[in-house]
C-alpha cells in the first residue's frame, strides 16, 4: 500500500514535470502562437489584443503558475476553431478515444501474446518465421496506411465493415461494428511490439531450472505454459504494455481522422492545423495526464504478476 | 632461395584461412553477414539510398506538372506505378520524396541523438546537481509518446519539412540522452577506467579515449533503430498535412491524397506506403542485426 502511494506520489510529480515541458515547448520556441494564429490577419493592433487575452503579455513564471492553475482547475479558456469552451470539447470527445484506445489495447493483447507464445514454443519452425514476419511488418507499417489497407479490403472489396464514423446514436452494436477497424488499426503496431517481446520473454523463461523441474514433475504441457512459464514472463509483458498504450494514445489522432470518427486526436490534430492554440495545449496535457496515468497503473499490476517487486525498491 | 622458403615464416604468422588480425569491428561484420535478416535489410538500405539518389538527379522536371488527360491511371507500361489524381506519375513522386524522407531520417537523429547524448554523457559522467536536473527534464520529455511531443512541437513551429525535422529530432533526444547516461554510468565503474584514472588521465581524455568508444555501438544501434522511427514519424506528420507545402511530394502526403481515390485508385496509397514499409523494415532490421552482432555475449553462443 505505502508502495502505490509512494508510486502515486511520484506519478502526480511527472505530470508537474511534464506539463513543465508543455510550458516551456510552447512558450519558449521561436514560434510565436499569436502570430501562428493570425497568420496573415496579424496587424499591430490584433496581436497586441490576443497577447492580453492570452496573458502572454504577462512575464514568464507568471505565465507558468497561471498556466498550472487553469490545467489544475481544468479551465482552459475558448476554443477559438470551435467556439465554445475548452472543456465541452474535450469532454464531448473524451469517451470515443478512451474506447479506442481501449479496444486497440484488447487487439494489442489477443494478436501479440499468442503470437508471442506460438514464436516461442515453436521456436525456428515456420510458424516462429511466420509470426516473427507479421510483428516485423506491423512494426514497419505505418498506423494509417495499415487503416487504409482495411478499409480497402475489408470495407470496400467484401463490404465488411462501415468506413466512416463511429456508429454515434446508433446503439451498442453499431458501436463495435465502427470500432473493430480502427482498434486494429491502432493497435496492430504495439501488438507486433509485444509479440517480440513475449517471444524474447518467454524463451528466456523456458530456459530456466525450474521449467525442467516442471516437466520432470510430470506436469502437463499447459500446466507448465500457464502455470509457471507465462506467470514469469508477463513482468516485461507488462512493462511494454504500459509503455504502448501511451505510443497508442499518441498514435489514435491519425486513425481517427482516417475512419472519421470524434475524438481527442483528431481534435488535437485540427487544432493544430487551425492553429486553435488554447485547445492543442489544453489536449497535450489531457494526454499526458492519461500516459502518466496508465503507467502508473500499470506500476502498480507489477505487484501482481510479481511478488519481488511488491517490496519497496 | 626458392620463393616457397621465403614465404615460410609469414605462412606461419598467419594461419590458414584467416588474413588478416581477429578485432572487434571485423568478428561484428562477420556476425552481421551470418544474419540473413540483417543482410536483407541492408539490401533494403542499400536501395533506399540508391533510391534517394536517383530522386535527386534522375527524376524529369515535369514530376510535379498536373496532366489532367491522364488522371488516375492504373499502372502500366508508361506509368508503372500508375498515376495519382492530377495525372502525375507516382513512381516519379515516389523516386522524388525519398531523399526526403532520408533527409528528415538522418538530420533528425544526428541532432537528436548527438544533443542527447552529450547531455547524457555529462549526465552520466558529472553526477553533481546538473546530472540530475538534466535527466529530470529528460524524464519529463519521455513521459511523452514520441508522436506527441513531435505534434506539440509541430504546434508552436507550425509546418514545413525543416520544423518536421526539428519536431522529430526532440522527441528523440531524451531516448538517446538516457541510453547514453545508462552507458557511461556502467563504462565509468569499468576497471579501465579506474586504471587509466589512477596513471594520471584527465577526464577529456578518459571520455574521449574509453568511455565514448565503448558506448558507441550501443549509440549505433540506437541511430539505426531510430532513423526508421523517424521516418514513420514523418510520414505521419506529412500525411496530417504538417509537412513541405505541395506540390513537393512527401510518401505521407501522397498517402493523404490517395486516401480521398481510395475505392477507385487504390495504387495511389499503395505504392507510397510500399515505400515507407520497406524503408522503415530495412533499417530495423539493420538496426536489430547490428544490435545483435555487436553484443559480445551473443555471438560466443
Amino acid at each position: 500500500m505505502n508502495l502505490i502511494i509512494q508510486r502515486l506520489v511520484q506519478s502526480v510529480i511527472t505530470v508537474f514535470a511534464a506539463l513543465t515541458v508543455v510550458f516551456l515547448v510552447l512558450r519558449l520556441t521561436p514560434g510565436d502562437p499569436v502570430q501562428i494564429m493570425l497568420g496573415d490577419y496579424a496587424t499591430p493592433e490584433l496581436t497586441a489584443t490576443l497577447r492580453k487575452q492570452y496573458g502572454l503579455d504577462q512575464s514568464l513564471p507568471v505565465q507558468y503558475i497561471v498556466f498550472l492553475k487553469n490545467t489544475v482547475t481544468g479551465n482552459f479558456g475558448q476554443s477559438l476553431s470551435q467556439k465554445t469552451s475548452v472543456t465541452s470539447v474535450v469532454q464531448g470527445a473524451l469517451p470515443y478515444t478512451v474506447i479506442l484506445a481501449v479496444a486497440a489495447m484488447i487487439v494489442t493483447c489477443l494478436v501479440g501474446i499468442p503470437l508471442g507464445i506460438i514464436a516461442a514454443l515453436k521456436r525456428n519452425t515456420i510458424a516462429d518465421f511466420a509470426s516473427m514476419v507479421i510483428a516485423l511488418t506491423g512494426i514497419a507499417m505505418p498506423g494509417f496506411l495499415l487503416a487504409l489497407l482495411l478499409i480497402y479490403v475489408l470495407s470496400y472489396k467484401f463490404g465488411w465493415f462501415p468506413v466512416q464514423g463511429a456508429g454515434e446514436g446508433a446503439g451498442i452494436g453499431s458501436s463495435v461494428h465502427h470500432l473493430i477497424l480502427p482498434a486494429v488499426a491502432l493497435g496492430f503496431q504495439s501488438a507486433a511490439l509485444v509479440a517480440r517481446t513475449t517471444r524474447s520473454a518467454l524463451l528466456g523463461v523456458l530456459g530456466e531450472d525450474y521449467i525442467r523441474t516442471a516437466r520432470a514433475k510430470g506436469l502437463s504441457p499447459q500446466s507448465v505454459l500457464w502455470g509457471h512459464s507465462l506467470r514469469s514472463a508477463l513482468v516485461p509483458i507488462l512493462a511494454v504494455l504500459g509503455l504502448y498504450f501511451g505510443q497508442l494514445l499518441g498514435g489514435a489522432g491519425v486513425v481517427e481522422i482516417v475512419f472519421g470518427r470524434p475524438g481527442l486526436g483528431k481534435l488535437l490534430i485540427g487544432a493544430i492545423l487551425a492553429r486553435d492554440y488554447p485547445l492543442s495545449q489544453a489536449l497535450i496535457a489531457v494526454f499526458l495526464v492519461g500516459v502518466i496515468a496508465v503507467n502508473f497503473f500499470t506500476d502498480t499490476l507489477y505487484g501482481f504478476a510479481d511478488p519481488r517487486l511488491r517490496r519497496s525498491s | 632461395m626458392s620463393a616457397t622458403t621465403e614465404a615460410g615464416p609469414i605462412a606461419v604468422a598467419l594461419p590458414q584461412g584467416r588474413t588478416a588480425p581477429r578485432t572487434f569491428w571485423r568478428d561484428t561484420a562477420q556476425s552481421f553477414r551470418r544474419n540473413t535478416a540483417a543482410m536483407a535489410g541492408l539490401v533494403l538500405v542499400l536501395l533506399f539510398l540508391a533510391v534517394s539518389m536517383y530522386g535527386v538527379f534522375g527524376t524529369p522536371a515535369t514530376t510535379n506538372r498536373s496532366n489532367l488527360a491522364q488522371r488516375l491511371k492504373p499502372p502500366s507500361a508508361a506509368h508503372l506505378m500508375g498515376t495519382d489524381g492530377f495525372g502525375r506519375d507516382i513512381l516519379n513522386r515516389v523516386l522524388q520524396a525519398a531523399p526526403l524522407a532520408l533527409a528528415v531520417g538522418v538530420v533528425s537523429v544526428a541532432g537528436g541523438g548527438i544533443i542527447g547524448c552529450l547531455l547524457g554523457l555529462i549526465a552520466g559522467y558529472y553526477r553533481g546537481r546538473a546530472g540530475t536536473v538534466i535527466m529530470r527534464v529528460m524524464d519529463a520529455m519521455l513521459a511523452f509518446p514520441t508522436l506527441l511531443l513531435a505534434l506539440a512541437i509541430m504546434a508552436t513551429l507550425g509546418p514545413g519539412i525543416t520544423n518536421v525535422m526539428i519536431a522529430v529530432g526532440v522527441s528523440t533526444l531524451p531516448r538517446f540522452a538516457r541510453m547514453m547516461q545508462a552507458e557511461v554510468l556502467t563504462i565509468s565503474e569499468r576497471e579501465y577506467v579506474t586504471a587509466a584514472r589512477s596513471i594520471g588521465a584527465r577526464t577529456p581524455q578518459i571520455l574521449a579515449r574509453y568511455i565514448v568508444p565503448n558506448a558507441l555501438s550501443s549509440v549505433l544501434v540506437m541511430a539505426t533503430l531510430y532513423i526508421s522511427t523517424a521516418i514513420l514519424a514523418e510520414a505521419t506528420l506529412s500525411f496530417l498535412g504538417l509537412g513541405p507545402r505541395p506540390p513537393t511530394p512527401t510518401w505521407g502526403s501522397m498517402i493523404n491524397d490517395g486516401s480521398s481515390v481510395l475505392r477507385s485508385a487504390p495504387w495511389v496509397v499503395l505504392f507510397p506506403g510500399l515505400a515507407i514499409t520497406l524503408t522503415v523494415l530495412g533499417f530495423s532490421l539493420v538496426g536489430d542485426g547490428l544490435r545483435d552482432a555487436l553484443d559480445t555475449r551473443l555471438r560466443e553462443r
